[in-house]
Order: C-alpha cells, then sequence, then structure tokens
C-alpha cells in the first residue's frame, strides 16, 4: 500500500529540517504555499543563511535506507506523490507534498478516490450547539459511508472525528505537525483511536511539533482532499475560514451549518453562507449537495434508549436545556424526585453533569 | 516606708481568649520617675500620661515616687489602652490611697480618658469568662460592657464609671447597680432578619438549602446574575438551628474581641459575605498581631462567597484547612494562636462568563471549560451541595401570589432533623452530618442493597469517584433526617447524587 521514492523522501526530511527556519520567514499565516511549491534548492536557498547550508548538506547526505528503516520502527507509513495510494485529488494543488507521512489504515487514501470524502472544520471554543452538529455529521456521513476529513483540533474538529468513529466510519485526521505528534495534547485519545481505526496523515516526517505557518498548509490539504467542505461554526477571524478559501479556490464544493445571526461566534460562517455556500442542516443536505437530491434515502437512524414516560420528558427537558425547575415542571416532579431521577439517568448514561452546572444530555461514543 | 509592691490582675486578649496579666506596682523612695517595663507597646507606655491626669483630675494623689509598673508574664506582648485602670489602681494601692485588702480576688479592665472616666475595651466576655476561670471573684468594667460581661454567671461584674467611684468602692463607700446580662439585642434598627417567604419560586435552592442547613452540608448556588443567589444566601441564618447558649457565647466572644459586640449575648448567627477581593489573611485572619479573618467573623454563622470564581485561587486555598478542622491557626514568631472557624459555607457562582446560561448562552465550550476549571479550583471538593436558580421573569418578580415558604416553617423542619443528628451523634465529635468523618459516616449510614444500588452504579460507570462517595452518602443521611426515616433509602441516596459538585472533567472540547 505505501511506498516513497528516495527524492520524494528527501523532500519531506527536507521540510521537516527547514520547519522552523519557515516559521521564521513567513512569521504569518495564510501565505506558506508559493514557498512549498519550489523545488529542493530554490527552498533552501530561499530559506538562505545558515539553513541553506544546512539544507544543502542535508540533501547530499540523506539515506533513505535509513530514513525507511526509522519509520518502519515508528509505525509510520510514506507515500510518494509517484505512488498508487497517493490521492489524485491533491494534485489540484500547485504545491502539493511529495509525501504524506501516514499513521494507520493508509487504504483510506485509496476509499476517498473511490467515493468522495467531506472535509467538516470549525472554531475550537464552539459552541455546546456546534460540537452537537459537527458530531452528529461525523457520525451521519460515517452511517453513509463517507469519509470524515478534519484537523483532530479541538471543538468542532475533534467532535466531528468522534462522530465518525462512533459510527464506524471512516476518518482522517491531517495534522500541522508529524503524523505521530498529538497536538492538542489532550487529543491523545482521539488520536489513538483514529490510528486505530482511522487514518493520521502530515505533510511533517515524525516527530516534528506544529509551526505557526503549518496549520494553513494542513488546511490546505484538508480542503483539497475532499470533495466539499463543511463549515460548521467559524468566527470572522477564525483559521477555519482558510480551509474555506482553499476549498473554493480548488473549486471543491463549499458547505456552512447556519448558526444565530446575532452571535459573533458564527459570523463567519454565516458570512460564508451568504455568499453562496450551501446550506448544512445535517449529514442528510451534505449528501444532497454530493449525489444530488434524492440520493440519500433511509433517514440516519438515531441510536435512541428505551425509556419509560417520565424519564423520556426528563430526556426532552434535558435536552431543551431547561434549568431544574424547568425540568421539574415539565416532568411533573417534585424537586427532589427529579433531582433523584436526574441522578439515576445519569448513572445510567442517558444524560451527564455540563460541567459542574446542570445536565446535558449524553451521546454515545462522545 | 522605703517601698510598696502591689499588684492587680488584667487580662490582655489573645485571639478569642483573654490571658491574665498581673500589673505588679513598686513605688519607692527616689528621684521621681514612671516607668513600664514588660513588653509594652506604644500605646501601654502612653499609659503613663493618661494614669497621671486621671488620678490628678479625680481629686487623687500622684505619688513624687520612684514607680515601676511591671506587666507580668513579661514574654507577653501587651498592646493598647485595656491596661490603663490597672495600672491605676496599682498605683493608689502602692501609694496607700486605697486598702490593698479589698483588691482581694478583683481584676480590672479599662482605659482611663484624661478626666478620670473609665472607657470599654474590647473583648469584655472573653475577659470574663478569662476571670471565671482564674478562679476570681469581681470584675471592674466601664458601664459600657459590663452587661456583656455579666453574661458569664459566678462573677460579680461591677459596673464602674470612673476612677473616682472605684475608689469609693473600694473604701466600700459606694455599691454599683450589679448590671444585668444582657440578652437581647440593645436599641437600635431592630431590622427583622430576612425571610425565605421573600423568595419567588426556586424550588431547588430552596430545597438544597434546607439540605444544608438540616446537616450543615456547604453549598454552591449557580445561577445568572440577578436571580436572588444572594438573596437565599441572607436567608441560611434565619433558618439555621437558633443558637444554643454554648455557640451564642462563641458567637459574642468573637464579635466582643473585634469590637462588633451589640452589648449583649447575640441572638442570631452571623452572615458574613467578604467581596471577593478580599486577601487570604483578610479571609481566614493574621497579621503580625493577629487579627480574625472573615472565617472567624462567621464562627458558628454562614460565611457566603459570592462569585466564588473571581476569588483570588491562594484565598480559597487558605480557606480549606479551616474549613477542615473548624479553626484557624497562625503561628507568628514564638507566639502561636487559634481562632475558632467553625461555619455553614455557602458559595454562588454564574453559570458561565456570560452569566447568561442555558440556551442563550453564547460561551465557547473553551471559554466556559476555562472558567470551570478557575471555578473548580481548591475549594470545589469541599463542596457537599450544587443547586441551579432559574433566572425568574419579571412577571413572576411581580406576582405576589405565589410566596414561598416561611423561614420559621423550614427551620422547624431543620431542628427537628437535627435533633435526629444529635441523638444519633451524640457519642461521636461530630454534631451534624457534614462534621462526620470517613469511619464515622460508614458506621452511622448504614445502607440497605436497595438504597445502596445508585451509589455502585454511580461508582461503576465512573460517575462518581470514592472521595465523593461519603459526602452523598452524608446528604443522603441529611435528607432521611429531614424526612424523619430511620433508615437511609434509595431515593435519598438518589437526590444526593442528583446535588452533588462534580469537578468538571472532559467536556465535548477535550
Amino acid at each position: 500500500m505505501s511506498g516513497a521514492c528516495d527524492s520524494c523522501l528527501r523532500r519531506g526530511y527536507l521540510l521537516g529540517l527547514l520547519s522552523g527556519r519557515i516559521a521564521g520567514l513567513l512569521g504569518r499565516p495564510g501565505a506558506p504555499c508559493a514557498l512549498l511549491a519550489l523545488g529542493d534548492a530554490a527552498l533552501a536557498s530561499a530559506v538562505g543563511g545558515k539553513g541553506e547550508q544546512e539544507a544543502l548538506a542535508f540533501l547530499g547526505r540523506f539515506e533513505p535506507r535509513r530514513a525507511r528503516a526509522d519509520l518502519r520502527h515508528a509505525g509510520v507509513a510514506a507515500v510518494c506523490q509517484h505512488h498508487e495510494s497517493y490521492p489524485a485529488a491533491l494534485e489540484d494543488l500547485n504545491d502539493q507534498p511529495a509525501v504524506l507521512f501516514c499513521r494507520g489504515r493508509v487504504e483510506l487514501l485509496a476509499a476517498i478516490e473511490a467515493e468522495p470524502a467531506v472535509t467538516v472544520v470549525g472554531t475550537r471554543d464552539a459552541t455546546p450547539d456546534a460540537i452537537e452538529i459537527a458530531h452528529d455529521l461525523g457520525r451521519g456521513l460515517g452511517v453513509a459511508g463517507i469519509t470524515t476529513i478534519s484537523g483532530m483540533a479541538l471543538g468542532v474538529d475533534g467532535a466531528a472525528h468522534r462522530g465518525a468513529l462512533g459510527a464506524r466510519g471512516a476518518t482522517i485526521a491531517v495534522l500541522a505537525g508529524g503524523p505521530d505528534v498529538v497536538y492538542p495534547r489532550r487529543h491523545g485519545d482521539l488520536h489513538r483511536q483514529i490510528v486505530e481505526s482511522g487514518l493520521v496523515v502530515a505533510e511533517l516526517p515524525p516527530g516534528q511539533r506544529p509551526y505557526r505557518w503549518s496549520f494553513p498548509a494542513r488546511n490546505r490539504l484538508m480542503a483539497a482532499l475532499a470533495r466539499m467542505t463543511v463549515v460548521v461554526e467559524a468566527g470572522e477571524a477564525s483559521g477555519t475560514l482558510i480551509t474555506a478559501d482553499f476549498a473554493q479556490d480548488l473549486g471543491r464544493t463549499l458547505g456552512a451549518v447556519p448558526g444565530r445571526v446575532s452571535t459573533r461566534a458564527a459570523a463567519g460562517s454565516n458570512r460564508l453562507l451568504r455568499e453562496g455556500a450551501a446550506v448544512v442542516r445535517d449529514a442528510s443536505d451534505v449528501l444532497d449537495e454530493l449525489f444530488g437530491i434524492g440520493f440519500s434515502t433511509a433517514p440516519i437512524p438515531l441510536a435512541e434508549p428505551e425509556v419509560d414516560p417520565v424519564d423520556r420528558r426528563l430526556l426532552d427537558a434535558v435536552e431543551s436545556r431547561l434549568d431544574i425547575d424547568g425540568i421539574a415542571t415539565f416532568a411533573g416532579l417534585p424537586v427532589n424526585e427529579t433531582r433523584a431521577a436526574l441522578a439515576q439517568l445519569e448513572t445510567r448514561g442517558l444524560i451527564r453533569r455540563d460541567g459542574l452546572f446542570g445536565w446535558e444530555r449524553a451521546r454515545p461514543a462522545r | 516606708m522605703l517601698s510598696v509592691l502591689a499588684s492587680v490582675p488584667t487580662f490582655a486578649l489573645e485571639g478569642v481568649d483573654a490571658r491574665e496579666v498581673t500589673v505588679e506596682v513598686d513605688a519607692r523612695r527616689g528621684l521621681p520617675a514612671f516607668t513600664v517595663v514588660g513588653l509594652p507597646d506604644t500605646a501601654v507606655r502612653e499609659a503613663r500620661e493618661r494614669v497621671r491626669s486621671a488620678l490628678l483630675n479625680s481629686g487623687l494623689e500622684f505619688p513624687l515616687q520612684r514607680l515601676t509598673v511591671n506587666l507580668a508574664p513579661a514574654w507577653v506582648r501587651k498592646a493598647g489602652a485595656s491596661f490603663d485602670l490597672a495600672i491605676a489602681v496599682g498605683v493608689l494601692a502602692a501609694s496607700g490611697q486605697v486598702p490593698p485588702e479589698a483588691l482581694e480576688g478583683m481584676a480590672v479592665s479599662g482605659e482611663l480618658s484624661l478626666g478620670g472616666a473609665l472607657r470599654p475595651v474590647r473583648g469584655a466576655l472573653p475577659i470574663a469568662l478569662g476571670c471565671r476561670a482564674a478562679g476570681l471573684r469581681r470584675l471592674v468594667v466601664s458601664p459600657e460592657i459590663a452587661g456583656e460581661a455579666a453574661l458569664v454567671g459566678e462573677l460579680e461584674v461591677c459596673s464602674v464609671p470612673s476612677l473616682t467611684r472605684l475608689v469609693d468602692l473600694l473604701h466600700d463607700r459606694w455599691k454599683p447597680d450589679s448590671p444585668s446580662p444582657r440578652t437581647s439585642r440593645p436599641v437600635g434598627p431592630a431590622a427583622a432578619p430576612p425571610d425565605l417567604a421573600d423568595v419567588r419560586g426556586q424550588a431547588d435552592a430552596r430545597r438544597a438549602l434546607e439540605i444544608a442547613a438540616a446537616g450543615g452540608h456547604s453549598l454552591l448556588m449557580i445561577g445568572p446574575p440577578g436571580a436572588g443567589k444572594t438573596m437565599l444566601a441572607r436567608r441560611l441564618p434565619g433558618i439555621l438551628p437558633p443558637p444554643t447558649i454554648e455557640e451564642a457565647l462563641d458567637i459574642t466572644r468573637v464579635q466582643s474581641v473585634t469590637g462588633n459586640s451589640s452589648g449583649g449575648l447575640a441572638s442570631e448567627r452571623p452572615f458574613r459575605a467578604p467581596h471577593h477581593t478580599i486577601s487570604a489573611q483578610g479571609l481566614v485572619g493574621g497579621g503580625s498581631r493577629p487579627r480574625p479573618g472573615e472565617v472567624t467573623l462567621a464562627h458558628r454563622g454562614v460565611l457566603f462567597l459570592d462569585e466564588l470564581a473571581e476569588f483570588a485561587r491562594p484565598a480559597l486555598e487558605a480557606l480549606r484547612q479551616p474549613l477542615e478542622h473548624g479553626s484557624v491557626d497562625i503561628f507568628r514568631g514564638q507566639v502561636g494562636l487559634s481562632f475558632p472557624a467553625r461555619v455553614l459555607l455557602a458559595a454562588a457562582a454564574n453559570p458561565c462568563p456570560c452569566g447568561i446560561g442555558g440556551d442563550r448562552c453564547e460561551c465557547g465550550v473553551l471559554t466556559r471549560e476555562r472558567y470551570r476549571a478557575r471555578l473548580s479550583g481548591p475549594l470545589i471538593d469541599r463542596i457537599d451541595l450544587v443547586c441551579q436558580l432559574a433566572p425568574l421573569p419579571a412577571l413572576a418578580l411581580a406576582a405576589d401570589s405565589a410566596a414561598g415558604e416561611s423561614s420559621a416553617a423550614v427551620r422547624a423542619r431543620v431542628v427537628a432533623a437535627r435533633e435526629r443528628q444529635a441523638a444519633r451523634l451524640a457519642a461521636s465529635a461530630a454534631t451534624c452530618n457534614a462534621e462526620l468523618s470517613a469511619g464515622a459516616t460508614r458506621l452511622l449510614v448504614p445502607l440497605t442493597a436497595k438504597a445502596s444500588r445508585p451509589l455502585a452504579a454511580a461508582l461503576d460507570t465512573g460517575v462518581l469517584t470514592g472521595r465523593g462517595h461519603d459526602r452523598v452518602l452524608r446528604v443522603a443521611r441529611t435528607i432521611a433526617d429531614l424526612a424523619g426515616r430511620q433508615r437511609v433509602g434509595r431515593d435519598d441516596v438518589a437526590e444526593a447524587l442528583g446535588y452533588r459538585a462534580v469537578a468538571p472533567g472532559r467536556t465535548a472540547a477535550g
């Protein structure tokens, strides 16, 4: 499945060697791509100074066999642009990566050739609503057999991956650092799960930490890999919008989930809608957009637990985010019994504490 | 007569206790001088001027002798003007102006004005208690504080307005009226304590308040601004059992040493609500001359921390020990002090930084999480109950139809629950369920298999940690006590589970 020719591999490691200097050279996000389009020698001279000497020395002494042994040891597969597994979609980029460093099920790269994939992105500091929507999107796409691509960031990204994993769907995380570097650190468990049953892809070689420039660079890959990009929630200054820009530039379909008009949290995604992005409410909207209206006939099943009528009313009340007094009134119970009943539902895993405060519906495999 | 020695007992305040200090006055022939030794501070040294003037202005004689005043024990630092009277009496005795035998078994405490009038000092109650403990029969204080001192039985408290009167008393030429111990508040704006009937709605918070009061459990109220968190907290003292005589003495003693005394026995539990900018020292006490902090001022009452998330971490950190031990230990130099600090902790916080909460809130998950992390700081594992307050629509506030239950009705249930606890806890050191130790909890709160099921399930699924387990048991015991049930049932446990505090773990963002 995997393989990389010597020169591509060398290019990948060269990028790793220069990654810190590229950061110093650019300093601001959004502009890495012209640089990444340069050839090895041109890249080295663009970096200049000490970095150039180091780069030239490295190019001369690079040992592909040792690099391959290291990759094998780290459980990382390298797929270069000349290999058959390399996604053709990336060739739309004028600065496609020479090599992709992969951990997990490399065959997912082939799968997105056969069936279109969807990139789901959004802000890290998302509202609970957006988290829920991203999770449902991932789950719905997973059930429909569509690969969900995202960036494994906090907030929307992570929720989309988890949704897909929960539905046993395919999911690809495109990382800004090396494929084995967990970023953000808190997503260690998610990283492990994706390596196990999905795929982690990176442009930088193993061990490389992400740099400021490598996030927009990663965003271009997410946009290119998918047939459609869906922005779940983005503020006006969100990095997510970079992914949306790339998707539009590459001629991919762009969708966005509508947010409340009065909130700043959804200002960016709402602007995309105003500018013509497709309205996405759930996974079936995405399928309609990809395959034409009516493609998905079977409704995506919701996993609903068996509960008695009182508990059902309690669950509905929790879902509507009523406060405790409201929940009690809605369920027709005195408050003390309400507290007790909620504790039981929590124990059953149907609801959970929303931090210190009230309760919220718990979704499976979140 | 070359020299005469007189000694007069008086008291110095140390924390909320009074330490006996003996004022010795040595008068001998020599160049006239007046020295004070025994670690006096500036105010004590200035006593010389006050004593001299007070004596002369009272028509008494200031001896032209070499006077040495020693305050024993010499290693205790003496501060303030409360030694004036003892020094003056010592000088009178040393110069033969009062019969020495009249001083037998008598302590004095008071500040002097230049005209010879007695001024009140702080800490009348602890001084009187100290007097009784030291086996003294009589205590002379100014009339303002005599009522407070007279709260202590088996002690003759003499209410003396001036030095002249004191000399008359010592010569048996005059007898003061014996002051009546004051047990109620003196004149003043006798504001009726706030009543729970003023609170509309908020069933969840009312229930939590009742459980907290019944078992002495700490409470955290979460609700948007204006929902009535402070209003509810202020009503906590009114539903706690009225203080017993012992507790009232405790409360008065603290008020007395901090100068907040009403002049009589406190009839209500204190309610302290320090602002969130308070320092650790302000909260638990301290300083080079250790002063009690808010937690001591709230002793036997309610300490209310509004905007819990805004308090400085070190301040909350410092609260942990007092909350656990019921006292604050302060060490300064060679002196160790202990202030009492048995409080019911009530705290309040907004549900999220924007304060709106519910489905109108616009805070992102990371923002919320950061806020919760701040809130979950050092105190959250000391909180037994967390309740929620609903934002009240303006209509509900205006409608006067749905008046809540009155404080008196709730207090009756609380008192009944406390009595059940007292019967059960008679043998142990605890006075309410919240004070039960881990061992006592398991011993005194046995669960049937059925009742323990919710707990076991919660432990299994990781909803509850081992640490929270005992806390839930104690609250469940209180809930059963409120309902008058001998045994803790399944519903009691489930309800306690529902009110427990959860340190925020990973949420959707993590």
